[in-house]
């Protein structure tokens, strides 16, 4: 069984690190899209009234903005969904953020089907993959809302440009204070020597599900948090792959482009070996519980497993 | 830099910053020259008169902030940034070149140019995030951003305008360079704006309209602007595309193609006479 220590939204581990970062430093500014009960925002403004901007449903508006204040000095947090942050205000995000090397860290909460009810439109699936091929974007998808809350203190203390990407539905907590996060440096969570999985996000958890349910089978699953997708930890990736000779992704985003996709490219090029996708396969998200809709769209850690399996008979 | 304005003097500034658009659109082999040539006087008005910067110093914390949404329209920019010695003027006739600080769009890092436009309608929500930081910074340093006509089809415009009102940025004066072209055609063929002053009005701006090649009005309507407390400033300019080249004047040609040599000559020629 894996070690938990109860369960909570990413989203709260970023309203969390938000209320810290505004206490101890003065150049924390937040922008919401009407969405800011939704996103957490709503305790920093509670906290720091004077600090905090109502953009209204103007997404585009708040990146520029934020861009604005941005280049005034100040580390400007722009929050709405996921689907609005990278699909909507993209152009803007791409000129007046990554082009510009804005300090501005984009927070985009409602990443991928563990929304859950509200459907499709608000499922984002997608962002990993457009901001990840911004130049000077950096893109940190946290495991649990401890990391996310470590991400978030992180984020403001890097200059540039940064996307979070954050759930809205609560997960299994499963780092510890003491855990190290560094921006760019992946973590190892188990060690393993016959295959490895790189996770981000809820399938992290997966993952390690999966790693114990293969160790049943006598077969040994390394386990990598790539919380960092961009600037992506080559060094982890590539001795993974050369130490276990098989590599699973698991992310709850869209498999082209994603993360996968990230490691492929890795791979590919320094150290190619049998690599296997979860994630989700071209279509959009529906309806329904979240937990249904892992199991409809092929994110459990029994599929996980099982990708492992194949990754593993292809050696 | 308010000062007692020696109108002849901003006149001739003008004619001279003309020239030099001419000049280094002819090198460059592109770019956009009716919008560039029609924004003139909006810009001379600003920086020979009003603006507060030092060129050796460009991002120094006392200045004020241009922000140029019309991204298109840079070579006007530039021409005047070198006039103030942000750079030297050789580097003019490096635009769009392998190489250049004058990229064919504005680019965050030469000297003088605050923000990376060209994609437009995204000028003015980075002028807001500017006043907001000013205000905040408790600099009473002042915004401009100047828009286009054809810009104002971008919804982020009217977005930002309601922002602009909402938090009552005074610090804040927007212009549009309203020449009545954009690329397509006549901006009333192509995607009516009108009335546009009452639109600005409604959502909440003082709006001052004026002939933006007459650098009397252009000045007066920067100091006006400047005295309005509790909302954002527009003003609404007036101008002619091409101006100041008979045969550039309100010729939808010359919106993105630039002089020839011969169209140089006699364009340098008309200039120079007035």
């Amino acid at each position: 069984m894996i070690q938990t220590y109860g369960s909570k939204p990413t989203r709260d581990g970023f309203g969390e690190g938000l209320v810290e970062l505004g206490q101890k430093r003065d150049d924390i500014v937040v922008l919401s899209a009407d969405l800011t009960e939704s996103t957490r925002a709503a305790w920093f403004k509670e906290k720091f009234p004077g600090r905090f901007f109502s953009m209204g449903v103007s997404e585009q508006d708040m990146m520029g903005t934020a861009a604005g204040l941005a280049l005034s000095g100040k580390v400007a947090f722009a929050c709405t969904f996921g689907a609005f942050a990278a699909g909507r205000a993209w152009d803007q995000v791409r000129v007046s953020i990554a082009y510009m090397k804005t300090n501005v860290k984009i927070v985009g909460t409602h990443g991928g089907i563990s929304v859950g009810e509200d459907g499709p439109t608000h499922q984002a699936n997608e962002e990993i993959a457009l901001m990840r091929i911004l130049p000077n974007m950096t893109v940190i998808v946290p495991c649990d809302a401890l990391e996310a809350k470590k991400a978030t203190i992180a984020s403001a203390s890097y200059t540039g440009p940064a996307y979070l990407r954050l759930g809205r539905s609560g997960i299994p907590l499963i780092t510890k204070e003491e855990d190290s996060f560094k921006i760019g440096k992946a973590n190892l969570l188990k060690d393993g020597k016959d295959v490895t999985i790189i996770a981000c996000g809820v399938e992290v958890y997966e993952a390690l599900c999966a790693a114990c349910a293969l160790e049943k089978e006598n077969i040994s699953a390394r386990v990598i948090n790539l919380h960092t997708i961009k600037p992506i930890d080559k060094d982890i990736i590539i001795k993974a792959a050369e130490e276990t000779g098989a590599v699973v992704s698991a992310e709850e985003h869209a498999i082209a482009g994603g993360m996968g996709s990230a490691v492929s490219e890795v791979l590919a090029q320094a150290y190619p070996v049998p690599m296997e996708f979860i994630g989700v396969k071209d279509r959009f998200g529906e309806s329904g519980d979240p937990k249904e809709l892992f199991k409809l769209f092929g994110l459990t850690a029994e599929d996980i497993a099982k990708a492992a399996k194949k990754a593993l008979s292809r050696k | 830099m308010t000062k007692q304005p020696d109108i002849n003097e901003l006149k001739k500034i003008s004619k001279e910053i003309r020239i030099e658009i001419v000049k280094m659109l002819n090198c460059a082999g592109s770019g956009h020259t009716g919008g560039s040539l029609s924004m003139v006087e909006l810009l001379v008005g600003l920086y020979f008169y009003k603006f507060r910067c030092e060129p050796a110093k460009p991002l120094c914390n006392t200045r004020d902030i241009f922000v140029l949404s019309k991204g298109h329209g840079c070579p006007a920019l530039y021409a005047v940034l070198a006039a103030m010695n942000f750079f030297s003027k050789e580097e003019l006739c490096t635009l769009r070149k392998l190489g250049t600080r004058l990229q064919g769009h504005p680019q965050r890092g030469l000297p003088g140019v605050e923000i990376s436009s060209g994609s437009l309608g995204q000028g003015l929500s980075i002028a807001n995030g500017f006043a907001l930081g000013a205000r905040l910074n408790n600099d009473p340093k002042r915004v401009y951003c100047l828009m286009g006509d054809g810009e104002l089809d971008e919804g982020q415009v009217w977005e930002a305008a309601l922002t602009s009102a909402h938090y009552k940025l005074d610090n804040v004066c927007g212009i549009i360079d309203y020449n009545k072209f954009q690329i397509d055609g006549p901006v009333a063929d192509i995607k009516g704006l009108e009335p546009l002053k009452l639109k600005w009005q409604a959502f909440g701006w003082e709006v001052f309209e004026i002939n933006g090649h007459s650098v009397k009005e252009v000045i007066e309507a920067y100091d006006k602007a400047e005295r309005i407390k509790g909302k954002p400033s527009m003003v609404l300019a007036h101008t002619v595309k091409g101006k100041g080249v008979s045969f550039f004047e309100n010729k939808n040609k010359y919106h993105g193609t630039v002089p020839n040599k011969e169209e140089l000559e006699r364009a340098i020629k008309e200039l120079e006479l007035q």
